[in-house]
């Protein structure tokens, strides 16, 4: 299996020299394996943002190396751009860069700087939109005039348009009502499913990374504390809760159940699966 | 860090000019900047250059940030230096004079003096306010200097509340501003190269969020302030109520007293002093 995205010994330092010196991010090693998804979790202030902004090279980590199928993304910072297109990076509450006339407009923002022709911008713009749960009416209207949810969609349709090859989200679901959450992320995972992009999720819900992650890495102050697949991960409770993190609430659920004899498995993350699991143990009573 | 610097140049700190009440800071900047402007013989400006010293030396902030702040203004000292130096015309023969330069001894004075006197102004200031009060001090100050102007219908308080609002929301924006940017270098923008055209076009993609998020943070402010029954400078009463105590009204005396004296030092001569001296012994 190949990685997408390879960190090595990175570590970043805010305000190197002054009073406000901080070590955001500490020695991390870890690696994104290729057409995956990975779901990042972790505290407020562990250093999930700024790990995502070392991805597609918006900042320069002050020491280690950023690999990108195994070449480092600052080997030749005259190309950056072409890092940036090969990496997408969707910003925590993207809507806030929304700024053209209209919705296409605005989503052929990036292929545009790419440089791509004019059919083919007009091909990813349809594709993305799509994905993203956008209509063809709503292409055609101002950005500042759709709901919130709308916009997050238009501004996740703005960087999946440049089609890159590894996306990195930071809490794309955030704030919005549960629907929203399962079009924009069952989307993505369409859309990673048919063209084989590595995907990259920092969330706050474990549901969320529960129904679409493969793997998890968990952040603690700064530094990776757990790291493997999703029922690895889960069914170290304790460890979780020592990072201040959670357990879907199901999962609790079926602790609690287990407590009470009720059923024989913990691992259980998803709704979907817990049905599966409640309906064997109603027939087998 | 930007988040975490107040705008200006705020220096936390105890001296004593941290702890004067910035209303009697404001009166003495204004008693201060007459001092520095009017002080034309040598005598005089040694005085102004000499309290200069005293405001520095009393305000505790360390000589390298102060020279540090004072720095990009190099180019306008060097510029009104040689300007002064080399346009002055004096009496008598100059001293150099070399094809069409000529370079006259009032040239040097009146190049050092103004030299001097902008160095004072920047740096006297600088420790009297921007170094050693608050921003939300110094609109408080103000506003309660200027309360007089109420009673003829100038909205004082309404300009010193957006004054504050201002001060406060600077940070905020330019900390927006690094976000947008980075949103849209994500999406491959480019503002580095091309021409003037070209750039001044990228800067779009930065600016109309900037402003929709400015004009949306009005919004939310003026909705939470009426929320919270905001209803402009009447009654209001302050979470800091600015005292000023003996040490205040020492410093404003000994200053004005400073100015008056730099008056009378500008008409007097050297002689005049000696004799003076020569009198008292
Ligand atoms: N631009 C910055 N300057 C200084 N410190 C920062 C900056 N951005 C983030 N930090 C600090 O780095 C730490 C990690 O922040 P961040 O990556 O945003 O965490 P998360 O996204 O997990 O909440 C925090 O303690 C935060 O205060
Ligand atoms: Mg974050």
């Amino acid at each position: 299996m190949t990685n997408a995205l390879e960190l090595k010994n990175i570590s970043v330092i805010y305000g190197e020299g002054t009073p406000f010196r901080k070590a955001a991010l500490n020695n991390i090693n870890t690696s994104f394996p290729k057409g995956e998804i990975t779901g990042i979790i972790g505290h407020t202030g562990s250093g999930k943002s700024t790990l995502a902004s070392l991805l597609n090279g918006l900042s320069k980590p002050t020491e280690g190396e950023v690999l990108l199928f195994g070449e480092n993304i600052w080997a030749k910072p005259k190309e950056m751009v072409k890092i940036r297109s090969r990496v997408g990076l969707v910003f925590q509450y993207p809507e806030y860069q929304l700024f053209d006339e209209t919705v296409e407009s605005d989503i052929s923002f990036g292929p545009k700087n790419m440089g791509l022709p004019d059919d083919e911008i007009k091909k990813r713009v349809k594709l993305a939109s799509e994905f993203c749960g956008l209509s063809e009416k709503e292409l055609k209207r101002s950005p500042f005039e759709l709901s919130g949810g709308q916009k997050r969609r238009v501004a996740i349709a703005g960087v999946l348009a440049m089609q890159p090859e590894v996306l990195v989200l930071d809490e794309p679901a955030a704030g919005l009502d549960p629907k929203g959450r399962e079009e924009i992320l069952g989307g993505l995972t369409e859309y990673k499913n048919i063209y084989g992009t590595t995907l990259i999720i920092i969330s706050h819900s474990m549901e969320d990374i529960a129904n679409y992650a493969d793997n998890i890495l968990v952040m603690k102050d700064g530094e990776v504390y757990m790291q493997g697949g999703v029922h690895e991960i889960f069914m170290q409770a304790e460890k979780l809760f020592d990072a201040k993190l959670d357990l879907p609430q199901i999962t609790k659920l079926f602790i609690e159940l287990k407590k009470r004899n009720l059923c024989e498995n913990t691992d259980v993350y998803t709704v979907g699966y817990a049905k599966k699991e409640i309906e064997k143990a109603i027939t087998s009573k | 860090m930007l988040k975490d610097v107040t705008f200006g140049q705020y220096y936390p700190g105890n001296s004593l000019l941290h702890r004067t009440d910035p209303r009697i800071k404001l009166i003495i900047l204004v008693e201060y900047l007459v001092l520095v402007l009017v002080a034309e013989s040598e005598l005089a400006a040694l005085t102004s250059l000499a309290f200069t010293g005293f405001l520095i030396a009393v305000s505790g902030v360390r000589f390298s940030v102060l020279i540090k702040s004072a720095k990009p203004l190099i180019f306008v000292l060097a510029f009104t230096a040689i300007v002064n130096l080399f346009f002055t015309v004096g009496e008598g023969e100059p001293l150099v004079s070399f094809y069409f330069i000529k370079i006259y001894q009032s040239g040097i004075r009146n190049a050092v003096m103004m030299l001097l006197r902008l160095l004072s102004l920047v740096l006297g200031t600088s420790v009297l306010i921007s170094f050693t009060t608050s921003p939300l001090e110094l609109t408080d100050a103000i506003e309660s200097v200027l309360s007089p102007l109420k009673k003829i219908k100038v909205p004082v308080h309404e300009f010193a509340m957006m004054m504050s609002i201002a001060l406060r929301f600077i940070p905020t924006l330019i900390e927006e501003t690094n976000k947008i940017i980075s949103a849209q270098k994500a999406r491959c923008a480019d503002f580095e190269s091309g021409n003037l055209l070209k750039r001044l076009k990228a800067l779009i993609p930065i600016l109309i969020p900037l402003f929709v998020s400015a004009v949306r943070r009005a919004e939310e402010l003026a909705d939470a302030m009426e929320c919270r029954c905001y209803h402009g400078g009447e009654g209001r009463t302050k979470l800091k109520v600015m005292k000023s105590d003996a040490k205040d009204y020492v410093f404003l005396v000994t200053v004005t007293l400073i100015t008056v004296a730099v008056f009378f030092l500008n008409r007097l001569t050297w002689s005049e002093v000696v004799g003076f001296c020569a009198d008292i012994f």
